[in-house]
């Protein structure tokens, strides 16, 4: 084998693409885009601007939009921090150990991708609410889960849970079990060989699992709906508030809070993309 | 919006899927007139064979009523809306797909069939509940619509704003009543299910306000010793609209037929069938017949109180209205 390529050597010419030119695959890329997202996108923006500026202000701002948005986002971050912590503990556990029905149970973890939300919604009120399977122990406890922001939290969690297993377990797969060994035997804790060997390789992944999770939660509607009691002022998401408006016949209004919210997850999805560049070029110098 | 193209994908299907030779109508209507239309489509067919000898088919397709409205306004080519609230209608007439005058083409302001605003309490009435003053009694927990997102929720807020106007109460007096009742509420619901959802099932409130063609259903349903249905002293009528989509008959050409099926609501066979789905018939024949269903009480009209429902959406259902306000103001 190793003769056969000394004898014919490679021509000096960039290797050919799998893919078609530059140009084309950009070209495409953009068409793409624009048909999937940039045009329904922008019907969104063209609407909201049938309002005027004072009008645009006052339906983003209104004291109950306001309060939607303060839980919408803060549940949607609470949610995706806890997924960041259980999820790579899923993920850690299927990559790492063999056991009986690890199949299995890994097939259950994309089931919150597959149910109907409203579906999710309706199983977690029914076990939450105060006469359900689990509701009622923690009643008398004065642990209250169903129809206030704890609900949402864990109709949150509940939907987020797939995207931070299914981005960290590939990476996890990929780092060598070698270099935990390595640092054991160089004399490091297990809280160093974590910190300093397993986190730098998987933070990446990590990131854009909580990015999903987040991004995800944010504009999920469907389970919350059921769970949340919908209380103005208290446990009402943003999108909630978008129906509501719809129902009083308030495009505008409703384009008109969709768009900030719009405008808020793409900046922090741009911050959280940000972050990851920083921290590959950060670890890809170090290492 | 996914449910609108689901409702637009189901009425392509179900149109593209037909035979050339009966005439087709399409019928938007709310959730929960589901089983009642099943029913009346078939007695109108019948009807419609016996008289001229021909074959009609109705679709039906079916949603939260602004939601159907909202479809219908963007493109769903349903030959007529049946509604349950009138505001629905108006906003089609606004936007020019049903006639300025709906509201004149048909009888009883083209509502062939009410409801009206009933009481469900937990079995035997525990606490006691007989009329919209127990509501807000302090500790009690009342389970309601959110007037936000369902026309239930605000025939409900309606009610008990005019329960006070009628006993003579002022405007003032009015807020402060529903805004006592509302604090009540330990959890909106979504809408008309959700909220019978959350009573039954999950167990919340002592007591639930609903269309009296749920109320009735749910004591069918659930049968005696589990729920009971209470009549307070007044409550409001709820007219269930009905309307000729001019855009799609013009394009179709099925003027005619839409209109005969809207005409037919009203005769004595169509009310019974909704009398028998607790809907009031506006015949009173049928409506005495059906009298230990419909018991009388006071009822009064949105008009009458509210000047129309269109001014009660903006007064106190729009932003920064009246119902924002019990819970904005402190």
């Amino acid at each position: 084998m190793s003769a056969l390529s000394i004898a014919a050597p490679a021509p000096r010419r960039a290797p050919a693409k799998v893919l078609p030119g530059f140009n084309l695959t950009l070209g495409f890329t953009l068409f793409y885009l624009c048909l999937i997202v940039l045009i329904p996108l922008s019907a969104l923006v063209f609407k909201t601007f049938t309002l005027t500026w004072d009008q645009f202000w006052a339906a983003v701002t209104g004291p109950r939009v306001m309060a939607s948005y303060r839980l919408t986002f803060g549940a949607s971050l609470i949610a995706a921090l806890v997924n960041v912590v259980f999820g790579l503990l899923v993920a850690w556990v299927l990559v790492r150990y063999d056991f009986f029905g690890k199949k299995v149970v890994d097939a259950l973890v994309d089931l919150p991708f597959a149910l109907p939300t409203a579906v999710a919604g309706i199983s977690l009120t029914a076990l939450l609410a105060g006469n359900g399977w689990i509701g009622q122990y923690l009643e008398p406890l004065g642990i209250d889960l169903a129809f206030n922001p704890n609900g949402v939290v864990i109709a949150l969690i509940f939907i987020g849970l797939p995207f931070v297993v299914r981005t960290v377990q590939p990476v996890l797969e990929d780092t060598e079990k070698e270099l935990e060994e390595a640092a054991t035997c160089l004399g490091a804790t297990r809280w160093q060989t974590f910190s300093r060997v397993i986190f730098p390789s998987i933070a990446p992944a990590l990131l854009t699992g909580f990015a999903m999770a987040f991004a995800r939660a944010i504009g999920e509607y469907g389970s919350v709906i059921f769970i949340a009691g919908n209380m103005p002022m208290v446990s009402e998401i943003t999108p909630l508030i978008i129906i509501g408006k719809l129902e009083q016949y308030d495009y505008a209004g409703a384009t008109a809070v969709a768009l900030v919210m719009l405008v808020f997850s793409f900046v922090l999805l741009l911050v959280i993309n940000a972050l990851q560049t920083w921290q590959r070029r950060r670890s890809g110098v170090s290492s | 919006m996914k449910k609108h193209t689901l409702i637009a994908l189901a009425a392509t299907l179900a149109l593209s899927g037909l035979s050339a030779s009966a005439q087709t109508l399409l019928n938007a209507s709310y959730d929960v007139a589901r089983e009642f239309y099943k029913d009346y489509n078939a007695a109108f067919a019948a009807h419609y064979k016996k008289t001229t000898g021909k074959d009609v088919k109705i679709d039906q397709a079916h949603g939260g009523s602004s939601a159907q409205a909202r479809a219908v306004n963007d493109g769903l080519d349903a030959d007529v809306v049946t509604m349950n609230t009138t505001t629905d209608v108006d906003f089609l007439a606004s936007t020019g797909v049903v006639a300025k005058d709906w509201t004149k083409r048909f009888p009883h302001s083209a509502s062939p069939t009410t409801s009206t605003m009933l009481f469900l309490t937990r079995n035997g009435n525990p606490k006691g509940i007989k009329d919209w003053d127990d509501l807000v009694k302090p500790g009690i927990k009342v389970i309601v619509v959110n007037p936000k997102t369902g026309g239930n929720g605000r025939m409900a807020y309606l009610a008990a704003w005019g329960y006070v106007k009628k006993k003579g109460g002022s405007d003032a007096e009015a807020a402060d009543f529903v805004s006592k009742l509302y604090k009540n509420v330990p959890v909106l619901a979504k809408g008309g299910r959700d909220a019978t959802t959350i009573f039954l099932q999950r167990n919340i409130g002592d007591v639930l306000v609903t269309f009296e063609s749920e109320v009735v259903s749910v004591d069918r349903e659930f049968g005696v010793g589990k729920v009971d249905a209470i009549h307070p002293s007044i409550s409001i009528v709820a007219e269930n609209p009905v309307a000729v989509v001019e855009r799609t008959v013009a394009k179709k050409g099925t003027g005619t037929l839409a209109k005969e099926y809207l005409d037919y609501l009203y005769s004595e066979e169509a009310q019974e069938i909704a009398a028998k789905h607790a809907l009031r018939p506006r015949s009173p024949t049928v409506l005495k017949k059906y009298s230990k269903t419909f018991k009388p009480l006071q009822l009064f009209t949105v008009n009458e109180v509210f000047g129309s429902l269109a001014d009660a959406q903006k007064v106190h259902f729009n932003d920064g209205g009246q119902f924002d306000k019990i819970y904005t103001v402190k």
